[in-house]
């Protein structure tokens, strides 16, 4: 029994300029156990996937189950066996963290919660905000306490909406260590990201959704591997020369394009030598996930 | 049925007025103080309703029970659109609370707020006029189901409100002429037929007499037709709202 199966989901919104179509047929599944990667630009679709999967929307069609329960007819199964981080920072101001959590135990009926709730807000580093009311936390402290409610009830499967959008970078250490200590003991993890790095360092399996639909969908290693290419970066202040700007991944001063082998290396470097841009920091790699991801997002949609 | 979920809710409900209780309980009780002070002033002694009840001892009644259904709204209604607005629904949304168990805890909260404001009300008002209790068990009836009812309906307002401004809205221009016209600061029998007519069509009308009642032993219209109303009344709005939370109208998209 797969973790989450979503199968054939479609949802259509009724837009003022006609429907809008958000998810167009999609199906995978997610086992148990895996640390799995949803990837897509913005508006592909992911939001409104995992808003399908929680319950938070309706599919116009298809199904979505959690843990074998189906996310409608069996809804109370399916959402204790879930937890949602969700992507915008909300709170609610009446409350302290500790406060703040204990509710949340208690809608999902879990009482004498505070041993599991000492241990989240430690690993979390929020032992010592638990008494302090939500409004006085700064975001990055706020976004704990969203991870720490979305884990209170102990499911088996997690989801993180962009967890780490906007987030310090020793928090997201402190998130990620936890975040896969709890995968190791067998919790299942679903992660969306802008961060293409994390999602290939962390998720053993991705899809990659563009337009409402799956584009790519295999174990990180075999995308990485498919796309065979190697990557000639370098820094330059000087404009490039049209042929290589086109096919390049520009970030400030820093230059990223691929050559399939040696002799398009040369080429490259030719060109750049005949329009005399003068380079530094030359080197050679691998395409990482973010080629892969831009590869793919640049082919045709279906 | 999730009651330990439930029942967290519920609970949960009630700290969010009671923490900001200056606001949620002293103000309204301060409010009703006021109107009592000015209209028993002005009226004390030119209006008789009842034989032997002075026009203060027949405001105090009308006035709690008012309190009691403007907050009883105001609780459930302020509450869902503020969760709404800031987002925080969503800590709801994600757990397996029935659409039951939603209208029993909102509800729930709505009536202990409307009591424990009806209840200030009385407490402060008590002193300015004789009272006694001539039939109590009617104040308990009218109170409880006049303040469920009313929860029900702020919670209507508040799953179709996607503003503030909006749930104002349907407490201005609904909510307060419809208590205010339902006989709490008159007899209707004092009315041109016209409007005596038209103010028993107002279902307040009936929690208010009804809830009169229990103090004076006395009402325009006999308390079993005002419970058959109120009854009735409060099973159509807690249909609706009960239809509506199952079906997710506003919060699931």
């Amino acid at each position: 029994m797969p973790a989450v199966r979503f199968q054939n989901v479609s949802k259509v919104y009724s837009g003022a300029r006609g429907p809008l179509r958000a998810l167009d047929g999609v199906s995978f599944d997610i086992e148990e156990g895996e640390f799995f990667g949803l990837l897509g630009p913005n508006g592909a679709g992911k939001t409104t996937l995992i808003s399908v999967l929680a319950g938070l929307a309706r599919a116009s069609g298809g199904s979505v189950t959690v843990m074998g329960h189906d996310v409608v007819t069996e809804y109370a199964a399916a959402r204790r066996s879930l937890g949602i981080v969700p992507q915008e920072l909300v709170f609610d101001p009446f409350f302290s963290v500790r406060e703040t959590l204990r509710i949340q135990s208690g809608y999902f009926g879990v009482r004498h919660n505070e041993a599991w709730i000492d241990e989240l807000l430690a690993a979390l580093g929020l032992a010592d905000k638990a008494g302090a009311n939500m409004r006085q936390l700064s975001g990055g402290m706020k976004r704990r306490v969203l991870v720490a409610q979305a884990l209170v009830h102990r499911p088996p499967v997690i989801v993180l909406d962009e967890p780490t959008a906007g987030v310090d970078v020793e928090l997201r250490q402190t998130l990620w260590q936890f975040i896969s200590r709890l995968n190791q003991q067998g919790h299942t993890v679903l992660l969306t990201t802008h961060y293409l790095e994390e999602a290939e360092a962390l998720c053993g399996r991705i899809a990659m959704l563009k337009q409402g639909r799956v584009v790519a969908l295999d174990r990180t290693s075999a995308l990485l591997a498919g796309t065979a290419s190697t990557m000639l970066r370098f820094k330059t202040d000087a404009p490039l020369p049209p042929a290589v700007a086109a096919a390049a991944r520009i970030t400030g001063r820093i230059v990223q394009v691929k050559a399939r082998d040696a002799a398009e290396v040369e080429a490259l470097l030719a060109t750049l030598r005949a329009a005399g841009v003068k380079v530094e920091d030359l080197e050679i790699g691998r395409a990482d996930l973010e080629d892969v991801f831009l590869e793919i997002m640049r082919g045709p949609s279906t | 049925m999730n009651f330990a979920g439930a029942g967290t809710l519920f609970r949960k409900e009630i700290l969010r007025f009671w923490k900001v209780a200056v606001q949620t309980v002293a103000a309204p009780v301060l409010t009703a103080v006021l109107y009592l002070m000015i209209f028993g002033h002005v009226l004390e002694g030119r209006v008789e309703v009842y034989p032997g009840v002075g026009y203060t001892s027949f405001l105090i009644p009308g006035l709690v029970m008012m309190s009691v259904l403007q907050n009883a709204f105001a609780n459930s209604s302020s509450s869902l659109i503020q969760s709404k607005v800031t987002g925080n629904l969503v800590f709801l949304l994600v757990t397996p609370l029935s659409h039951w168990a939603w209208f029993a805890a909102y509800v729930g909260a709505s009536v202990v707020r409307g009591l424990v404001v009806g209840a200030g009300v009385f407490v402060v008002t008590v002193w300015f006029a004789p009272l006694h209790l001539a039939e109590p068990w009617w104040l308990v009836v009218f109170a409880a189901l006049g303040a469920g009812m009313m929860g029900s309906l702020g919670l209507v307002a508040g799953l179709w409100a996607e503003k503030f401004d909006q749930t104002a809205a349907f407490q201005n221009f609904i909510i307060m002429p419809m208590t205010f016209l339902s006989g709490v600061f008159y007899s209707v029998h004092s009315l041109p037929d016209v409007w005596q007519w038209v103010s028993h069509l107002n279902p307040f009308f009936y929690m208010v007499d009804g809830f009169r009642r229990g103090f004076f032993g006395v009402s325009d219209a006999s308390p079993w037709l005002s419970l058959a109303i109120v009854g009735a009344s409060f099973a159509v709005v807690a249909a609706i709202t009960l239809r509506l939370l199952a079906i997710g109208y506003k919060l699931r998209t």
